[in-house]
């Protein structure tokens, strides 16, 4: 019981940095309908930047943890965004009316380049950095096994409610908000009645990787190390997550994301290490084929 | 039911959530003969036909279909291409879906696949070079371009399908269809967006077609293509039926007026127009 | 009248020249602030394990400049070409000589195909690049079968692959099959994975099909990696038999090929072999690609891209249409894997990652959906052009991904973008892929 206490404990923690890369996902697909390939590379980036950003804030001599984790976010989230924005600008709206096929190879092009460049830039070699958030509260304790609640894991969880909740703000109360469901909908009809589709577009890319930084850092934060490759893994199961949650629907998105999280740490736990990542995989295809819409997602009605 | 009968939709239903677009609908259709299905828009006409093309599986009725040989198939409980395959059903869209980046020549030889695959020996013979197939081929070639010929389309058999000007396309759709070699036609809307000259050739293809024996049942909007060939003509509103019989009884029934004034006022004024 | 017409040409040549600066200088502003701190500071673990970091200032100036002229040399570019959408952006004349290509260039290539071994002899090099882009050219081949064709995007091709070459590895050094009894052996064996996985997400629409597959391929590829007792693991599958020719073995002993021969030992006799061997599988993947697509199940793959729905309602069976298709290409997947094997001697899990599926599709997509010529084209291209930068093993893939997204933008539907008809009563007249519809599924 404790032992599956803690593992739910370190799912939920898991399964919020996945929802906060789904979401990114769901946003895109949503409006574009394009499966944005290279947004685990954003993710991979946001961490990366976080960071660069945590070891110069370190070297100048900042000890204030709070103040140097709110600039860590900041900066991670800022850069990281004009990453989001510059992918849709150069390899996705000249191809937005083409060929389907076009966008989708543009996007694993797109993949390719983060990767390499941050692997060019940065070297391959696996980022490890101290823990900086420490301590933590014992919550049970029996038979020897102490079920452990770390400041880190909170950080984690706090940060995530938080973005979510201003980040629902944003799409159900403003003026941009409305412009992205707007263009959901149907983009010629909202650029006719006055939305501006490309802006609202490239809003998209942009909040979609605020929030994959978000996810980075956390990443960084919890697992105290970053490298070049994670995008891919985590991109696909973020993916999943959303698939899960349904695809389009943000509320989906965050469920889809703590549910792979879950199932992924509780298979770890009881069944095998080694067969994680074909878990969850597996998941995705059984969604897909018994769930095609997702747990949140709207049915589809063929159009003859 | 006599034998004359081909389709029999008895106490049809369809729900899509809390809608209900066909609500317990019953008609026949004759063999033989062109039966319309007509009803302001909104009425559930698609429905009915997805529902009888199995593309949508109907919440409760049933749907019979008999052969001339005296076949029974019941096309709700069919897959979609078995309705086509083994029940003989061929349907045609209310917006064209030929397969445009083929020539009109593939469209209706993809049509004959069901044929073609059996003559190939399923791809094996066919990979082989097999002269059986090989004369297999020949006849969907002869029988296609019989169909090309008969919608004046022989010229241009070798164009792509998606370059041809619409009216082609329409006739090009139910030649398609017709190449499955139907027991039932299914037309949705054919002689939407034609001019008065292409509805009154069309009107002629579809005689033709009831002449050779194949049963059609249409959806149609253009009144006078209705009203000139149908002979038998059922009326739907909100799902149900509201009047059924010959042209000129439906055009003098006042539940038909009624719901074409209540509806849409140009619909009224044509089927006025064509009563007078 | 003059002075005022030069004078508004003027005027307007500096709003153009404000223009294009003004661009250039937004686009420096971004890729400094992108490169900031990826290119700006460099990070890696010290001698201790604590991460260190120093600044490279220098080479982030570089790169913000050459930005900064490279988007005034792009906005100029675009300027004297006029505006060009991207449909026309291929000068016609380019695309009158592609034209031209599609009708003179195959044959000719052929028989250069043929005589690659007796030009290059002695350039052991070029030898065996041809070889490999002859496997690309193969499984381009095989994949167009899926994406071409049949309009269903497979992004886990790579698993049919690996499932050819572990199918001849393991055959072969657990029970000593020979590798001509594996060939067919793999390929069929692939073609049943293909049907195994594609039955049951057939009925996945394009994307959604797209990353199931992709899927796939990982899970194939993970299980490699982890069912160490069968696979060998990571450490993969070494000793695996070369290839013979039809018994006798490529050795310098008396039973040797050579010895046989009378001629000279020499270890190009195999690699020349190999080439043939590949080339005829090619050719036959090819050949048999050519062929089913004049048959009624090749047609009803095309019709499948074009209109699913259009498909049913002439009661064409879509599972089996589809399955077929999927089995097909897995196994052409399947034989050019037991080719790898037996080509490589050894092979180990990271011989099959989601970059070779990308690899594939980029050729079948760059090629031309559904033109042979233009897969064997772009295979030509893209490997070769992968070879050039073997020295500079680092940004290969960076280049590789760069390449993918300009070529996408240039050109969406591929060099060869013209569907030719399978039957014809008159003429055949290509048609334009504009008309041609990609698939959904």
């Amino acid at each position: 019981m404790d032992y599956f206490a803690q593992q739910l404990i370190n799912g939920i923690v898991l399964g919020s940095i996945y929802g906060l890369i789904a979401i990114g996902y769901t946003m895109v697909y949503g409006i574009v309908g394009m499966i944005n390939f290279a947004h685990g590379d954003i993710f991979m980036i946001g961490g990366f930047i976080a960071l660069i950003t945590f070891l110069i804030l370190v070297s100048i001599g900042l000890t204030t943890v709070p103040l140097i984790l709110l600039i860590v976010l900041l900066v991670s989230m800022a850069i990281t965004s004009l990453y989001g924005w510059t992918v849709e600008r150069i390899a996705y709206r000249p191809l937005r009316h083409s060929f389907r096929l076009a966008p989708m190879l543009s996007a694993i092009g797109m993949s390719f380049v983060l990767m390499n460049f941050s692997q060019v830039s940065q070297g391959a070699r696996v980022k490890p950095i101290p823990p900086v958030i420490t301590g933590g509260y014992s919550l049970l304790e029996s038979n020897g096994f102490v079920v452990r609640l770390s400041n880190a894991q909170i950080v984690v969880v706090l940060t995530t409610v938080v973005l979510l909740a201003i980040f629902t703000w944003l799409v159900s109360r403003t003026r941009l908000g409305r412009d992205m469901r707007a263009c959901e909908q149907d983009q010629t009809m909202a650029a006719l009645l006055g939305v501006d589709v490309d802006r609202t577009i490239s809003m998209t890319f942009l909040i979609g990787a605020a929030l994959a930084a978000v996810a980075g850092m956390m990443y960084l934060l919890y697992y105290g190390l970053v490298d070049f490759y994670m995008g891919f893994i985590a991109g696909i199961k973020a993916f999943t997550a959303a698939v899960l949650g349904g695809i389009g629907s943000l509320p989906g998105a965050m469920l889809g994301g703590l549910l792979i999280g879950l199932i992924e740490t509780m298979w770890s736990a009881y069944f095998s290490v080694e067969y994680k990542d074909v878990a969850a995989f597996s998941i995705l295809i059984v969604v897909l084929i018994f769930l095609p819409t997702g747990l949140l997602g709207r049915p589809e009605v063929e159009k003859v | 039911m006599s034998d004359d009968t081909i389709l029999t939709v008895d106490a049809l239903s369809m729900r899509f959530g809390g809608v209900v677009a066909v609500n317990g609908l019953s008609f026949t259709a004759e063999r033989r003969r062109i039966t319309a299905l007509i009803g302001p828009n909104g009425a559930g006409k698609t429905t009915v036909f997805n529902c009888i093309t199995g593309f949508y599986k109907p919440t409760s009725g049933a749907i019979r279909l008999t052969h001339d040989d005296g076949r029974n198939f019941r096309l709700e409980r069919l897959n979609d291409f078995r309705i086509s395959k083994q029940a003989k059903v061929a349907r045609t869209f209310q917006n064209i879906r030929l397969f445009p980046g083929m020539t009109a020549l593939e469209n209706l030889m993809v049509a004959q696949h069901n044929a073609l695959m059996k003559a190939s020996g399923f791809t094996f013979l066919g990979l082989i070079g097999a002269p059986s197939y090989r004369a297999a081929e020949l006849h969907a070639i002869d029988q296609a371009k019989g169909w090309l010929d008969r919608i004046g389309l022989l010229e241009r058999a070798d164009d792509a399908a998606g370059n041809l000007p619409y009216g082609d396309q329409r006739r090009l759709e139910i030649a398609r269809a017709m190449c499955t070699e139907p027991a039932l036609l299914c037309l949705d809307e054919p002689a939407a967006g034609l001019n008065a000259r292409e509805s009154a050739s069309l009107s002629e293809l579809l005689l033709s077609i009831r002449s050779q024996g194949t049963s059609i049942l249409l959806i149609e909007h253009d009144m006078s293509v209705v009203m000139e060939i149908s002979d038998q003509i059922v009326v739907m509103d909100y799902g149900m039926k509201i009047a059924e019989g010959a042209p000129q009884a439906v055009r003098d029934d006042p539940k038909v007026v009624a719901a074409y004034l209540g509806a849409d006022e140009e619909e009224a004024a044509a089927v006025m127009e064509s009563g007078a | 009248m003059a002075v005022l017409t030069s004078d508004l040409t003027q005027a307007s040549r500096r709003e153009a020249i404000a223009f294009i600066f003004k661009k250039a200088f937004i686009s420096a502003l971004v890729a400094l602030v992108l490169f900031s701190l990826m290119i700006g500071i460099r990070t890696e673990a010290g001698p201790t394990g604590q991460l260190i970091y120093w600044t490279r200032f220098d080479d982030l100036a570089i790169i913000v400049a050459v930005v900064f002229v490279g988007s005034i040399v792009v906005e100029l570019l675009r300027q004297w070409w006029g505006p060009v959408g991207i449909a026309t952006a291929v000068p016609p004349s380019v695309q009158r000589t592609l034209d031209f290509a599609g009708k003179a260039f195959p044959p000719l290539l052929l028989i250069f195909a043929f005589l690659v071994p007796v030009i290059f002899y002695d350039q052991r090099y070029l030898l065996d690049l041809s070889i490999l882009v002859l496997t690309y050219v193969m499984l381009g081949w095989g994949l167009n079968v899926v994406v071409g064709l049949a309009g269903l995007l497979d992004l886990g091709y790579v698993a049919f692959y690996a499932v050819g070459a572990y199918s001849y590895a393991l055959l072969s050094t657990n029970f000593g099959l020979s590798f001509w009894m594996c060939l067919p052996l793999a390929g069929i064996l692939a073609a049943c994975w293909g049907v195994m996985l594609g039955f049951p997400v057939l009925r996945l629409r394009g994307d959604y099909l797209a990353i199931v597959t992709l899927a796939f391929g990982e899970i194939i590829r993970l299980v490699i990696i982890n069912w160490q007792s069968l696979t060998g693991g990571p450490n993969g599958v070494s000793g695996i038999p070369r290839p013979s020719f039809f018994g006798i073995p490529f050795t310098r002993g008396d039973d040797g090929f050579a010895a046989r021969l009378g001629i000279e030992y020499s270890p190009t006799h195999r690699i020349v072999f190999l080439f043939y061997v590949i080339l005829a599988l090619a050719l036959l993947t090819n050949w048999v690609t050519i062929r089913l697509r004049r048959l009624p199940i090749g047609r009803a793959w095309e019709a499948l891209r074009e209109d699913e729905v259009a498909c049913r309602a002439l009661g064409i069976n879509i599972t089996t249409t589809k399955l077929t298709a999927f089995a097909t290409g897995a196994m052409f997947g399947g034989i050019a894997g037991a080719f790898f094997a037996t080509r490589q001697g050894f092979i180990s899990p990271e011989s099959f990652t989601f970059q070779e599926s990308a690899l594939v599709l980029a050729i079948v997509v760059l090629g031309g959906m559904g033109s042979q010529l233009g897969v064997a084209l772009a295979a030509i291209a893209l490997i070769g052009g992968f070879e050039l930068f073997r020295g500079f093993d680092q940004y290969r893939m960076l280049v590789f991904g760069m390449a993918m997204v300009l070529l996408m933008i240039w050109r969406p539907r591929g060099l060869i973008s013209h569907r030719a008809p399978t039957v014809f009563l008159k003429q055949n007249t290509a048609i334009s892929a504009e008309l041609a519809r990609e698939g959904r599924g």
